[in-house]
């Protein structure tokens, strides 16, 4: 089940994550957990809440170390003492409702923790038409178009953040980047737009970890799968060894799936809606009629 | 409803450039300004005094500028490292007693070891810096609310100057400078002094212009500027991105220490004297001339002008009301009147700058 054929890739993964634990207190939060992110490849983190996938990131992003287990970055087993030192080694994490601030302007933000400044002596100062249009340039690559680089964040829809953040990354030089649920909180539309970035970025031979928990959003876009469960790889795999019905299958369980379906079928027997989804899931299941 | 959608797709993209070309009018960007409610405000009060018929001929005068100058400077001064750290998303109540504390920390230095006025000053700077430091650090590092820790400094700083200054000067607590200490004259000239002779002018006016222009260039031109706003807006989120917080916030804490030793060092060297508890109080001068200036409470937003433009119009108020013969105690309800007044325009600005395009 675990893809073992991998480790026969003759290609050094931009980012490496080898047999990694975390404990808090007496608490498993992951378990001998391992993934590779190669350049220009999407690797999808599939998991239910509270499967460990926050914690993943965090050991990932060099908010904490893991008390197991080792880090490897282009094949170099690395520790991170922090955020800022894995944004050094070119990973980049953007977080879910932490990617960017609301009340800052567009290109504010886009610099914010590297603003291009000039001066003389100590004196330094921001560059400011050159950030206007550094962020104008970069955004539109994306496909958005800023008319006013001193907008509000908090003015743009939340597909136009996620993107902002991910062209941000892109632009400092990531050649990881990890993203966080990044249409968890986004509707069919504003999904799509996230994840054309994330093929986007990709296409510039970049890394990308997708973690998610929606298995519909991950296959288009993935190249490897990971399964999380419980603090644990349940499955790893390439996409030519899964199809989209297992990954849906394996996330949700399908035998709780499959009841689920049945349940819902009881309650639903005059509601038609509810017996519509009853059978989705039967479907996903497996276990359709 | 597959009928109607492609219709409206084809329709949208019109309308949204029309909503972009208006949405960036330069009317449209002004009243966007954080500081427009403040400014407006203060055109309001100075036409307010211009127009009562007791006040008009004085207001109207160099005299009556001159006079409300006098009363501003020190708000100005203090104000605008104040919505700085409001901004960043700390408050900071030590700042009146600072002011206060400082001065009769060089008042004690000139009178009992006869140092130098330079050399009392440049002490008192050190002192202003540990203090700004010791502030920054506890909030920081007990991660308690700023609040409840300057307002702790607040009153130790408070006791400590009365006890000490009673202890030391003979169960008094004011210090006049006795005796002839060397650098009064050029000291005196560069901070207490005054400019013109009728009617004079403080040199304050210049400092505060100069804290003014310098916060601004600050908050909006530097590195430091975009990390202030950060560290208010979502210091987690900034600290991902690699932000210093916490050294942001600090500096800001001893950048309004360093501020309150300038106003204590202008008021100190303008009469070579010092009171315990003076500026007492004056901290919350200083939170209203932010909040009218357009500093937001909660931090985030804000702006250093704005700040400046709120300590103008406290300066105004309670110089305008001696003018127009009213009661001075009036004057703080026409204060109270004006920071709820401008907290409301500044409300609907705030929802104007975050409305959302869609």
């Amino acid at each position: 089940m675990s893809g073992s054929q991998l480790a026969g890739d003759e290609r050094t993964p931009l980012l490496e994550v080898r047999n990694v634990s975390k404990y808090f207190g007496s608490v498993v939060a992951l378990s001998d957990v391992s993934l590779q992110v190669y350049a220009g490849e999407v690797t999808c983190v599939l998991g239910d809440n509270g499967a460990g996938k926050s914690t993943l990131i965090k050991v990932l992003s060099g908010v904490f170390p893991p008390d197991a287990g080792e880090l490897l970055v282009e094949g170099r087993p690395t520790h991170f003492s922090g955020p800022r030192a894995a944004q050094s080694h070119g990973i980049a994490t953007v977080f879910q409702d932490l990617a960017t601030i609301p009340l800052m302007s567009v290109w504010r933000n886009f610099f914010l923790g590297r603003e291009p400044s000039t001066g003389i002596g100590p004196v330094r100062w921001l560059k400011l038409p050159y950030a206007r249009e550094v962020m104008r340039v970069q955004l539109h690559e994306m496909g958005i178009d800023i008319i006013d680089p001193d907008q509000a964040v908090g003015t743009l829809s939340g597909g136009e953040r996620q993107a902002l953040a991910i062209a941000r990354a892109v632009y400092f030089g990531a050649s990881v980047l990890i993203l966080d649920e990044p249409t968890s909180a986004l509707g069919v539309r504003q999904s799509g737009i996230v994840l054309k970035y994330v093929v986007q970025a990709r296409d510039l031979e970049r890394g990308v970890i997708l973690i998610t928990h929606n298995p519909h959003h991950a296959y288009p876009v993935g190249d490897r799968f990971v399964l999380l469960k419980r603090g644990r790889v349940m499955g790893s795999f390439t996409k030519n060894e899964v199809g989209i019905e297992d990954l849906t299958q394996m996330m949700a369980g399908g035998e709780e799936l499959a009841q689920l379906s049945h349940e819902l079928q009881r309650m639903g027997a005059e509601q038609p809606a509810l017996r519509e989804v009853a059978e989705t899931l039967a479907q996903e299941a497996g276990t359709g009629p | 409803m597959t009928v109607t959608a492609p219709a409206g797709g084809a329709a949208r993209p019109a309308r949204g450039v029309n909503e972009r070309v208006v949405g960036t009018r330069a009317v449209t960007r002004l009243f966007r300004r954080p500081e427009i409610g403040a400014a407006l405000g203060a055109l309001a009060v100075f036409l307010l005094f211009a127009f009562d018929p007791t006040s008009r001929s004085l207001w109207l005068s160099q005299a009556g500028l001159a006079g409300w100058l006098s009363q501003a400077w020190q708000f100005g001064i203090m104000a605008v490292p104040v919505g700085l750290l409001m901004i960043a998303g700390e408050f900071d109540l030590s700042t009146g007693v600072m002011t206060g504390a400082t001065a009769i920390f060089m008042a004690l230095l000139a009178n009992g070891l006869h140092w130098n006025i330079w050399a009392c000053i440049l002490a008192a700077l050190v002192f202003a810096i540990l203090v700004g430091l010791v502030n920054g650090l506890l909030v920081i590092k007990t991660k308690l609310h700023s609040f409840i820790v300057t307002l702790a400094t607040y009153f130790i700083l408070r006791g400590v100057s009365v006890g000490l200054v009673e202890a030391l000067n003979a169960n008094s607590t004011v210090v006049n400078v006795l005796g002839h200490p060397g650098g009064v004259a050029s000291a005196r000239a560069v901070f207490g002094g005054t400019l013109g002779s009728n009617p004079p002018y403080p040199v304050a006016v210049v400092w505060w212009v100069g804290v003014t222009i310098l916060g601004t260039w600050v908050l909006t031109r530097t590195t430091f500027g975009n990390w202030i706003f950060a560290a208010g807006g979502d210091a987690n989120a900034a600290r991902n991105l690699g932000v210093p917080v916490d050294r942001t916030k600090i500096l800001l804490f001893v950048g309004t220490a360093i501020c309150a030793w300038l106003v204590g060092t202008i008021e100190f060297t303008q009469g070579l004297s010092a009171v315990s508890e003076q500026g007492v109080g004056y901290e919350l001068y200083y939170i209203v001339a932010a909040v009218v200036g357009g500093c937001l409470l909660t931090g985030g937003y804000g702006s250093a002008i704005g700040a400046a433009i709120g300590a103008a119009i406290i300066g105004m108020a309670l110089q305008g009301v001696i003018y127009a013969g009213w009661p001075s105690q009036w004057g703080f309800a026409f204060l109270g009147g004006l920071l709820l007044l401008g907290v409301l325009v500044n409300v609907l600005v705030y929802r104007r700058a975050q409305r959302a395009r869609r």
